[in-house]
């Protein structure tokens, strides 16, 4: 039997469906696979109080920083309209024992689910109600809770509290309109600690913080347009000063899907900049799985028919005492030969970077069976080595075919029969093509299996709260305090004609207001005022320069100082440093400290003479065609602050034109 | 009876239903003031207002649409929602035990109820077996609904169908009882059917939950499994409450029937044994008794029913300055039990006296509990006390407030004659009143004491 080479094969397939790098990728690409996207944006509220109980919002614990624990386990429930969703039948499958770390700063009898919802927080209500008003989305006339339930044990009910704040919106993006589906209000969950086999642990500091969750149609066509949509959100969002920023107050979930494929969803990828990348991937990762139905449709007549054959690896098979066989049984774990007819070729099938059609299955024997890796090893290992040696032994064993594929699993006697399962259970659905899944993020931009992806059967109405109305009156009076639409911001910045590259900068941290504000109220110009900002600050801010508790608010008692002072703007540039480096700058010392001299115009044209008469000592070369420039340097200092560079220079320009 | 298309619709959102022709489950796309919804307009609930349409969109989320804001609305479908929890035979197997489980309403197995927007219980041996598939390793199980009530609305007549069908279900070989119920009123009904069904030769089980078994971290479930395994192969055959012993998903507690109180409004581990330690702990296929002394599972069929109860029984929860009117109006209302609940060692005012000399001379028992749940009636430490049982007022030891209530009803149902009632009052049936109190049977730990949060921290509470 001929052994086949993976790395060929994985490298052959790779080619065959012309996977490309993002940065090779061309629009004629993303069309050719018919790339298609959509976001879920989460953006945590800054309130004071968690959303249904009024423990604080917003406080940290290390992992270890517990006072009780609680344990818990998931069962499936009926949804509303009566049916189980497919996730939770799934997840009930790997009999999970959830431990729930509770610190009493944090946590109440709510958090663990031993007291009903509290009403909800009303300061988180009003914040969602003024970004779906500045979204300028369908508003709701009454807020129902939901119940989204989430089996893997996020939060301890088994349920998202989330409730819908608004429908139907859209985005005008630099070329392009994104459609809004909806606009949640919902709990957040809580932080995972660790997940081993069939134990995970949580923590519960952040669950049932106030956060929004922004939904976009699946309208984006690239990745960069997709990552153009979160940062519009994402600007959205801040616009209203009212969110949480730092790390993990935003988490886009991602939704991909190429052409034939079906929507699979990266979940909480914490970085925008990753998004390009990750979604790329996956819509490759989809069309490789088409090709993988082809093949399989090609090499199996009846897939309906298809199953694994399973043979126990048992002490007495001595033939098979290689290393991973010899330590699962030496573990007393039961080891599982497997014959997968007519999927030769197919385990080392590319569908990601580094990665092949097995991996998907290793995945979820990790999921689903909670089996650790390494759970199996196969005939098409890349990196097997001599392990693939064994192969054709065991492929004899399990009398297989020439165009069959062989696994061997292991893991605890208790979770074989749902390993087995699982296998099976993949590969059947490679028949169909693409499965929804719920995938997690890794930073080199692949993912992993995750969850089943749930469906809209996992909704259910909350029974322990009230709806909440939404009157007009609520909405005129958050209406009143609308931030600027992000879209004009844009506009706005172009026309204080801000260099491009301060742009992301200012809307992120929401200081296009203060710009404006510093402009508006103190007379400077706004290009001037940005630039200041959007480079010089800004850079002080990455080198880590600025104090602890500096408010943006400084920047503006800063220029309000230099007004005051009857001081230009560039006098910032120099103040800035020392203004920063204190929580509440004294201006008028710091000021003082850099000795400034406040010259009037008629002391920069008396040096402008002398500077005139000294030129040709300085000037070696004889060449007086760089005196205009000499001489403005040695003045820029001089005027900083008092008068205008403009100014300088035309003083500079007429003497020299009276010399000529 | 004709179908209600507008099901719990009222006032004006009926009037806008009805204006444009849409029916509750129809699929509407919905024009207002505030932009286009579309959806399957559902039930709204009776107690909310009329202001609003619910609706449930597309994403699966409902949403409620402000009437005033509406200027048209279209059916473009119609769809409706068929509830149900699978049904499926549940199985049986000769080496299994047989269990009964009768039901009687609560949150054990349920389902929502558009009309109020709450949870209703749903319940057949088919839907259990459907949501708790494990049973069928643990037993077979046969069902029956005796009644579909919320634990408070049961009462004395629930008490007496449950005894008697206890009774017949002993009679015809049955292995173990169990007995859902909706938890408020749990001990209340542990109680009663500790004293009318007596000698029981099989356990006998009430079970509740406190998270309904629509909730994924329901403790419907593990107790249903829990019960099941202590009515199927517990040994111990007795009146017990099964319910969570910490809030974790870890084991169960068997609590005696008579001495098991709800002590919080929503913690899973709500019930506890008082003034002594529970019966036993039970885990999945464990039961492991912690009472040296209870009594052991017979193959006899002598049970004793005595399903009896005088409705004219009252209890009263002594405040400061009450007056002598509270008493008064109960003897003229009449009531021919009072159980006080006072204070202390079982102490009330002194403005009671001729009311409480009132009820001797009219025959009317009174017996004294007390509000500190933990201890005894002690009325001899003070004068008041002496006074008190001067005036005919009967302490009953370490018996819990409820259940004396439940004890006096049964007692008096059975006879006029105080002087056997007080017999049977103070002979303890199961437990009602003990010898003595353990030191480990009162147990209320405070937080913050370091050696306490270091418990906790290790051991799930």
């Amino acid at each position: 039997m001929s052994i086949i080479d993976p790395r060929k094969n994985y490298e052959e397939t790779r080619e065959e469906i012309g996977y490309v790098t993002r940065k090779e990728a061309t629009l004629n690409d993303y069309k050719r696979i018919g790339f298609k996207s959509g976001l879920e944006v989460h953006q945590q509220l800054r309130t004071k109080s968690k959303l249904f109980c009024r423990c604080p919002a917003g406080i940290y614990h290390d992992d270890n920083d517990f006072d009780a624990e609680v344990i818990r386990h998931m069962r499936p429930t009926l949804s509303e309209m009566g049916v189980y969703d497919g996730t939770a039948l799934m997840e009930f499958r790997t009999r999970k024992e959830i431990t729930y770390r509770i610190n009493n700063e944090t946590a109440c009898t709510y958090e663990v689910d031993d007291t009903p919802p509290f009403p909800v927080d009303r300061e988180a209500l009003e914040i969602a109600i003024s970004i779906a008003l500045a979204a300028r989305m369908n508003i709701v006339g009454e807020v129902h809770i939901t119940r989204k339930q989430y089996l893997d044990g996020s939060i301890p009910t088994g349920f998202q509290r989330s409730a819908i704040i608004s429908v139907e919106g859209e985005l005008q993006l630099k070329n392009k309109r994104v459609r809004l589906i909806q606009l949640s209000l919902e709990e957040d969950s809580c932080r995972e600690v660790s997940d081993i086999g069939h134990k995970r642990i949580y923590k519960t500091d952040r669950l049932g913080m106030p956060l929004i969750e922004t939904v976009t149609y699946p309208d984006c066509l690239t990745p960069d347009e997709l990552a153009e949509a979160a940062e519009y959100i994402r600007f959205l969002n801040r616009s209203t000063g009212k969110v949480r920023t730092g790390m993990g107050a935003a988490r886009e979930d991602v939704n991909v899907s190429c052409e034939g494929g079906s929507r699979a969803e990266i979940k909480g990828v914490a970085h925008i900049r990753w998004i390009p990348e990750l979604s790329h991937n996956e819509a490759f990762r989809q069309y490789a799985l088409l090709n993988i139905r082809s093949k399989l449709h090609k090499n199996i007549e009846d897939p309906a028919a298809w199953s694994a054959k399973t043979k126990e690896i048992t002490e007495r098979e001595q033939e098979f005492h290689f290393a991973p066989v010899r330590s699962a049984l030496d573990r007393g774990d039961r080891v599982i030969a497997l014959n997968l007819p007519g999927c030769r070729g197919i385990l080392s099938h590319f569908t990601q970077p580094g990665r092949i059609f097995a991996d998907e299955i290793s995945d979820r024997l990790k999921v689903i069976a909670c089996i650790e890796k390494p759970n199996m090893t196969h005939s098409e290992e890349i990196a097997g080595g001599n392990f693939n040696n064994l192969f054709p032994e065991l492929a004899i064993w399990l009398s297989a075919d020439a165009g069959d594929a062989q696994i061997i699993l292991w893991g605890p006697g208790e979770d074989i029969p749902t390993a087995i399962e699982t296998v099976e259970e993949r590969i059947r659905l490679a028949f169909a093509g693409v499965p929804n899944e719920t995938r997690k993020a890794f930073e080199d931009g692949t993912t992993m299996f995750e969850r089943v992806l749930p469906g809209r059967d996992r909704m259910y109405p909350d029974t322990d709260s009230q709806p909440i109305a939404v009157t007009t009156e609520m909405l005129e009076k958050l209406g009143r305090n609308m931030p600027v639409d992000v879209a004009k911001r844009f506009l706005q910045m172009k026309e204080w004609n801000l260099p491009e590259d301060t742009w992301h900068y200012l809307l992120s941290k929401n200081l296009v207001v203060l710009v404006e504000r510093i402009s508006n109220d103190l007379g400077f110009d706004p290009r001037e005022v940005g630039i200041m900002i959007g480079h010089r600050f800004r850079s002080l801010e990455g080198r880590g320069r600025v104090a602890a508790g500096f408010s943006y608010e400084r920047l503006y008692d800063l220029f309000a100082f230099l007004k005051n002072e009857k001081l230009l703007a560039p006098v910032a540039r120099i103040l800035l440093p020392a203004a920063v480096a204190e929580a509440s700058p004294d201006f008028k010392s710091i000021l003082a400290g850099t000795g400034l001299h406040r010259a009037t115009m008629n002391e920069i044209r008396d040096e402008a003479k002398n500077l005139a008469a000294r030129f040709p000592e300085v000037c070696y070369n004889g060449n007086m065609a760089g005196m205009e420039e000499w001489m403005m340097g040695q003045l820029h200092m001089k005027a900083l602050g008092t008068v205008r560079l403009s100014e300088v220079r035309n003083a500079v320009s007429e003497l020299l034109e009276v010399r000529d | 009876m004709a179908e209600d298309f507008f099901q719990g619709y009222k006032g004006e959102a009926l009037a806008v239903l009805k204006k444009f022709n849409v029916r509750v489950w129809g699929q509407a796309d919905i024009e207002t003031t505030r932009g286009l919804f579309k959806g399957t307009i559902l039930p709204r609930s009776e107690n909310n207002d009329d202001l609003h349409i619910v609706i449930k969109i597309e994403t699966g989320y409902n949403i409620g649409i402000d009437i005033a804001t509406i200027i048209r609305m279209t059916e473009t479908g119609y769809n409706k929602a068929n509830y149900k929890i699978p049904e499926k035979e549940f199985p049986y197997s000769d080496d299994k035990p047989n269990v009964k489980l009768f039901g009687t309403g609560g949150t054990i197995a349920s389902r929502l109820d558009y009309r109020t927007g709450a949870v209703i219980p749903a319940f057949s041996p088919g839907e259990l077996y459907g949501a708790v598939p494990e049973l069928a390793d643990v037993c077979n199980i046969r069902t029956e609904k005796l009644f579909a009530v919320f634990s408070e609305n049961m009462g004395p007549d629930q008490y007496k169908i449950l005894a008697k069908a206890i009774g017949d279900e002993i009679s015809n070989g049955i292995d173990g009882i169990m007995i859902g119920h909706g938890t408020d009123t749990l001990h209340h009904t542990a109680a009663a059917l500790s004293f009318m069904v007596q000698n029981s030769p099989v356990p006998i089980v009430l079970v509740g939950s406190q998270r309904s078994s629509d909730r994924p971290s329901s403790d419907a479930a593990l107790n249903l499994i829990h019960a099941s395994t202590a009515a199927g192969h517990g040994d111990i055959a007795e009146v017990m409450v099964c319910m969570f012993g910490p809030t974790s998903d870890e084991y169960g507690f068997l609590h005696r029937g008579t001495r098991v109180r709800k002590m919080h409004s929503s913690y899973r581990s709500t019930f506890r044994t008082i003034g002594d330690i529970p019966v036993a702990t039970v885990k999945r296929g464990e039961v492991k008794p912690i009472q040296k002394i209870y009594n052991p599972r017979r193959t006899d069929r002598n049970v004793k029913i005595m399903p009896y109860f005088n409705e004219n029984v009252t209890m009263i929860y002594f405040y400061p300055h009450m007056k002598a009117d509270m008493i008064h109006s109960l003897i003229d209302n009449g009531y021919k039990g009072i159980i006080i609940v006072g204070t202390g060692l079982g102490h009330v005012n002194r403005e009671l006296y001729p009311a409480l000399e009132r009820a001797r001379r009219e025959n009317v028992a009174v017996y004294m509990t007390l509000q500190t749940i933990w201890g005894y009636v002690h009325m001899f430490v003070y004068e008041t006390g002496r006074d008190m049982m001067a005036k005919g007022v009967i302490p009953l030891g370490n018996m819990l407030p409820e259940v004396a209530w439940v004890k006096l009803g049964w007692a008096l149902g059975q006879t006029d004659d105080l002087e056997e009632v007080k017999r049977i009052m103070l002979t303890p049936v199961n437990g009602e009143i003990t010898e003595r109190e353990p030191y480990n049977g009162y147990l209320v730990y405070q937080g913050g004491v370091p050696e306490v949060e270091e418990f906790i921290r290790r051991v799930h509470k």
